[in-house]
């Protein structure tokens, strides 16, 4: 049989493909179906939200930081007044600290919901796994629903505390969620993790080498995937993680199966935190008594959390106005999409897919 | 508890190796010299007693009469972080070394800082704007940028 001759071709996969769940641009070159090359184009989405920042106060900067990862706002509002409160000095009274636990843990959990079930979607179960996801997530946001008003963009978290105290009805509903949640947890994960479908998709594919990982400032579910063992809220714990008890769970492979592993082991985790929380849930004020119009002393401070992408942090600089002079996000999803292209080369388009669809990024961060 | 360490501390190691380098050290930071930066970051990642194989973060802050770029480290061997700084002074034609080579996670964000503060890095693979289109005149970022 006569050999063909094949030569390298030029994709633009994206900006608009239901698989870069957003709008992210790569381009590809394929030998085949082969992925030889891979240069990501980014910024349809890029917003100057960091300069945007610098022209508002700093309560006022809170909404923006909402549009950033819109997937989980309640953990990009938690760093930014982490970070606001460290430059500041400003202490949060007890009740105000274990509510932020809470909404930060029931915020991964939706986070995860949606990026275990874009992954099926990506794996080409299209849709049915995801509606049992969406269907678990939408009790949280219900929830987030009874404390802040709002469905996607919380704007929930102050400076100094949150915004307002829980209403009557949340602690029953939570009760019924923690109740019910695991169980949920369980089916999803039984139906699923033995699926040959899955097994044969994502076992092996897409591996990423534990000193690769750290090379490229990879974090979150996707480092620990790969078997480190890091996690802010144990390493460097923040606000009041320290007292909880909780395992970190990792990976071996460092395949796309791993990383979905991860991420349902820490949905389970995140459930225990909960409970510890919730059970010794004080009461007493929610908010610190801060001012209207923060005027930090000149300086500057660096608060990084564990939020359910990976590490985000936000550096803040203060010049004693009322305004950031300088507000820089670290962005997860940027640094996490740093080491898409040595996963990816040497497989095949469709594989390409699902390797990306295991990093879990959201484009209003990327960008912006 | 990830340990902050002092750049104090750390510049009285770093002295004999690299000396007049080191431009101001204080608890909080390290301000290095433009020039030995690589030098000093390649040291700090490469010695077993520092070990700083993770970069949490590049960025840069402009301060009008220079631009500062500051870079985040941590060991997660040792659990310590330490924050080095960089000045460059004037408006135009700044540049910083690259440490891309050293860690791949700088890539973005170095292309992050040219694109929106307009510092360049030297010896970067790929140096060219990241969010904006290649024909956009200025850098947001930067103070005097209305």
């Amino acid at each position: 049989m006569m050999a063909i001759r094949t030569e390298p071709f030029v994709l633009n996969m994206g900006p608009v493909h239901p698989s870069t769940h957003g709008v992210y641009r790569m381009r590809l070159t394929l030998d085949g179906e082969v992925v030889v090359d891979l240069e990501p184009v980014i910024g349809y989405l890029h917003r100057g939200i960091e300069k945007l920042a610098e022209e508002r106060t700093y309560t006022g900067v809170i909404p923006l930081t909402d549009r950033l990862d819109y997937i989980s706002s309640m953990s990009n509002n938690l760093a930014y007044v982490l970070a606001v409160e460290k430059l500041a000095g400003i202490k949060v009274p007890e009740r105000a600290e274990y509510l932020r636990v809470i909404i930060a843990e029931l915020q991964r959990i939706s986070n995860h919901l949606v990026a275990v079930g874009s992954f099926f979607n990506d794996c080409g179960a299209y849709f049915t796994p995801f509606l049992h996801m969406y269907r678990e997530r939408e009790k949280i946001i219900d929830l987030f629903e009874m404390v802040s008003g709002q469905r996607l963009t919380y704007n929930y978290m102050r400076i100094g505390g949150v915004s307002q105290d829980i209403p009557e009805e949340f602690l029953p509903a939570m009760d019924r969620l923690l109740e019910q949640m695991p169980r949920s947890i369980d089916e999803l994960d039984r139906f699923l993790k033995e699926n040959e479908i899955l097994l044969a998709r994502s076992k092996g594919v897409g591996i990423l080498t534990k000193e690769k990982a750290i090379n490229c400032s990879v974090t979150g579910p996707v480092l620990r995937a790969s078997g480190v063992e890091w996690d802010l809220r144990k390493m460097d714990p923040y606000s009041i993680y320290d007292r909880f008890e909780f395992d970190i769970p990792t990976g071996s492979a460092g395949d796309c199966y791993d990383r979905y592993r991860v991420r349902i082991e820490e949905m389970r985790q995140s459930l225990r935190i909960i409970k510890q929380a919730v059970k010794q849930l004080p009461s007493g004020p929610v908010v610190a008594d801060v001012p209207h119009l923060i005027r930090p002393p000149v300086g500057e401070a660096y608060a990084h959390i564990e939020a359910p992408k990976g590490e985000l942090a936000f550096y803040l600089v203060s010049d004693n106005s009322i305004a950031p002079y300088r507000c820089h996000i670290r962005p997860t999803s940027l640094l996490n999409l740093a080491a898409l292209r040595d996963m990816v080369i040497g497989w095949k388009i469709a594989d390409l897919i699902i390797i990306f669809g295991s990093i879990d990024i959201c484009l209003g961060e990327v960008d912006r | 508890m990830t340990v902050a360490l002092s750049g104090k501390e750390v510049a009285a190691k770093l002295e004999q190796q690299f000396p007049s380098s080191i431009i101001e050290s204080n608890k909080d930071i390290l301000l290095v010299k433009n020039e030995s930066l690589f030098d000093i970051i390649s040291f700090l990642k490469t010695t077993p007693e520092f070990d700083f194989n993770y970069l949490s973060c590049i960025t840069a802050v402009d301060y009008f009469d220079y631009f500062e770029v500051v870079y985040h480290l941590t060991s997660m061997e040792h659990n310590h972080s330490l924050v080095v700084k960089t000045r460059c002074y004037g408006r135009e034609n700044l540049s910083v070394p690259s440490i891309a080579s050293l860690y791949e996670g700088a890539n973005a964000q170095e292309r992050e800082i040219y694109d929106l503060m307009g510092i360049s890095f030297e010896g970067h693979p790929n140096m060219k704007r990241i969010f904006l289109w290649d024909g956009f005149q200025g850098h947001p970022l930067r103070k005097d940028y209305l």
